[in-house]
């Protein structure tokens, strides 16, 4: 058994007071806190390790390649992928699905069909927006119904023998509604479309093995699951990874360079230019040790607890309205009031040390379907607790009779 | 007497208001009663042409000059918001647009307002009280 309330105290961030009150920090959605095990091992990285990576003979550089690469293989083990060749650093779910749109480029012509859904973060749709735009290619959206699941009806129709290309997320970070990741896979390569998955909410909250769900790209941040910001990574599978061309052009990703031309490294060289983000990656490798240590099957159950608990409180809250009821839902609570906007209700709740996320959630389309101008968004992780929740609801009911 | 005077006097006013409570919940449950009590403007004002940018809820202002005074007409989609929208009206309606055009609106320090806002609503303060003064430049200009 795994003592949640213990793991807390692993966080120093969270011993702290905001205006006064203790804090509250329900924006796990947005980022995580660190545990003390990871902010170690950044500060050990630069006590004792940091050199370039990849390059030196000298002792430092073999010893930070080595625990940058160990990230490499924690990551393959984590998303079981078949090499760890497959697993692509970058600078986070943004710079991986960029990565891929830009490889696309050279992939599509005009006719040719990207599905993404209505359901998706910016990151997931402005890339392919801007992809289409380049290419002429035709973008279509899988809409959304009411209780914020995929219309998966409508899915099945969109996906044709024109389609090239299907991106959604496997976890909605505006609503928390878990995506049938396997089914829509299938859908997609029986006409013999690509599959990229936004992880960005998934890997923190879900077991993925990227060959079981058959997906051929996924796609994570280090700083959504305990890791440090501003890096990430793009599981590819070799056969995609192959085909698609290189996104940046500079060193590391190199094989040869003369005055006329270059080649270009193997996988995953090819798609690494520049000196890395080293540090964040050898604190996500920490992170990933921390999260192992909980187990995902514990992690999972917790936040379950949590969401079925915060449900609970909140829906017995007048008028309040929950957004994003699908069955299956994960560690997000997305809610507000037909009279009141999420914007005032965010202030009151910080004006109580309550740290929660209000508006858009870079997922204009959902606020769109919903006529709504934005949500407040309370969202869990590993050291969230039940009297996180009775601060939450109770910080709510505080801030409706302020503005009632 | 110019309305600088008046304008400086209604400053002071609002800075004795909030000086009587110690709590930021209370200021803004101040605040709040000020959004309440602003009454609704007609929704013909509530055009691209009038909104501010850089506001995370909707603020739209406009404003017309009666006998050679500034008065403006605003509202926005959050309460706390219509607040500040409410004090900002309550120290500056009827000034002459000299006055305005040159306000520095201390008072929102003083009462430590623009310290305590988050940085997006505190930018959007900060554009609305540009449009204001901006306002103020344009109705001098077609004296």
């Amino acid at each position: 058994m795994i003592d949640f309330a213990a793991l807390r105290k692993e966080f120093p961030i969270l011993d702290q007071e905001v205006h006064g009150k203790p804090l509250v920090y329900l924006d796990n959605a947005a980022t995580t806190q660190k545990p003390q095990a990871v902010i170690d091992a950044i500060v050990h990285y630069y006590g004792r390790i940091n050199s370039n990576v990849h390059r030196g003979v000298h002792t430092l550089s073999q010893r930070a390649t080595d625990a940058f690469e160990a990230t490499r293989g924690k990551l393959q083990r984590l998303v079981n992928a078949e090499f760890e060749h497959e697993i692509i650093y970058t600078t986070g779910t943004t710079g991986s699905i960029n990565l891929v749109a830009h490889g696309f480029r050279s992939l599509l012509s005009p006719g040719d069909e990207v599905v993404v859904s209505q359901l998706e973060h910016h990151s997931n749709l402005v890339p392919w927006q801007m992809l289409a735009q380049h290419t002429g290619a035709t973008l279509r959206y899988i809409p959304i119904l009411a209780d914020g699941s995929l219309d998966l009806d409508e899915a099945q129709r969109l996906i044709n023998p024109k389609t090239k290309l299907l991106a959604f997320n496997h976890i909605s970070n505006a609503l928390g509604t878990v995506n049938p990741v396997v089914k829509l896979t299938e859908w997609a390569h029986a006409v013999g479309a690509c599959v990229v998955v936004d992880g960005a909410q998934g890997l923190p909250h879900r077991p993925v093995d990227v060959q079981a769900m058959g997906v051929d790209f996924y796609a994570g941040s280090a700083h959504k699951m305990y890791g440090p910001t501003g890096t990430g990574m793009l599981y590819g599978r070799t056969e995609w990874l192959e085909k698609l061309p290189p996104y940046q052009g500079g060193g590391e990703m190199i094989s040869t360079v003369t005055m006329a031309q270059s080649t270009y490294a193997g996988l995953p060289f090819k798609f690494e230019a520049g000196t890395p983000n080293i540090e964040a990656v050898v604190g996500w490798g920490a992170a990933l040790d921390w999260m192992n240590a909980i187990g995902m099957d514990s992690l999972m159950a917790h936040e379950s607890d949590l969401m079925t608990y915060g449900t609970e409180r909140l829906t017995a809250i007048d008028g309040l309205v929950l957004f994003g009821t699908a069955p299956e839902k994960s560690a997000v609570l997305s809610f507000g009031f037909a009279d009141l906007h999420p914007y005032d209700l965010g202030t009151l709740l910080d004006q109580q040390g309550i740290a929660v996320r209000t508006g858009q959630h870079c997922a204009q389309p959902i606020m769109d379907y919903y006529n709504i101008p934005g949500t407040v968004r309370a969202s869990f992780a590993a050291y969230s607790s039940r009297e996180d929740v009775d601060r939450l609801a109770d910080g709510v009911e505080r801030a409706l009779r302020m503005l009632r | 007497m110019s309305t600088l005077e008046t304008l400086k006097a209604r400053e002071a006013e609002v800075v004795d208001e909030f000086e009587f409570f110690d709590e930021w919940m209370d200021r803004y449950e101040h605040i709040i009663a000020q959004g309440k009590s602003l009454p609704a403007a007609d929704a013909a004002i509530k055009t691209d042409d009038n909104l501010i940018r850089g506001c995370q809820s909707k603020v739209w202002i406009t404003a017309e000059k009666r006998d050679g005074l500034v008065y403006f007409t605003a509202d926005s989609d959050a309460i706390i918001t219509r607040g500040l929208v409410a004090l900002l009206l309550r120290v500056c309606n009827g000034l002459e647009p000299e006055v305005l055009a040159k306000a520095d609106f201390e008072f929102l320090t003083a009462i430590g307002l623009t310290e305590h806002l988050s940085p997006t609503r505190a930018n959007g303060l900060q554009s609305m009280m540009k449009q204001m003064r901006l306002y103020g430049v344009a109705f001098q200009a077609v004296n």
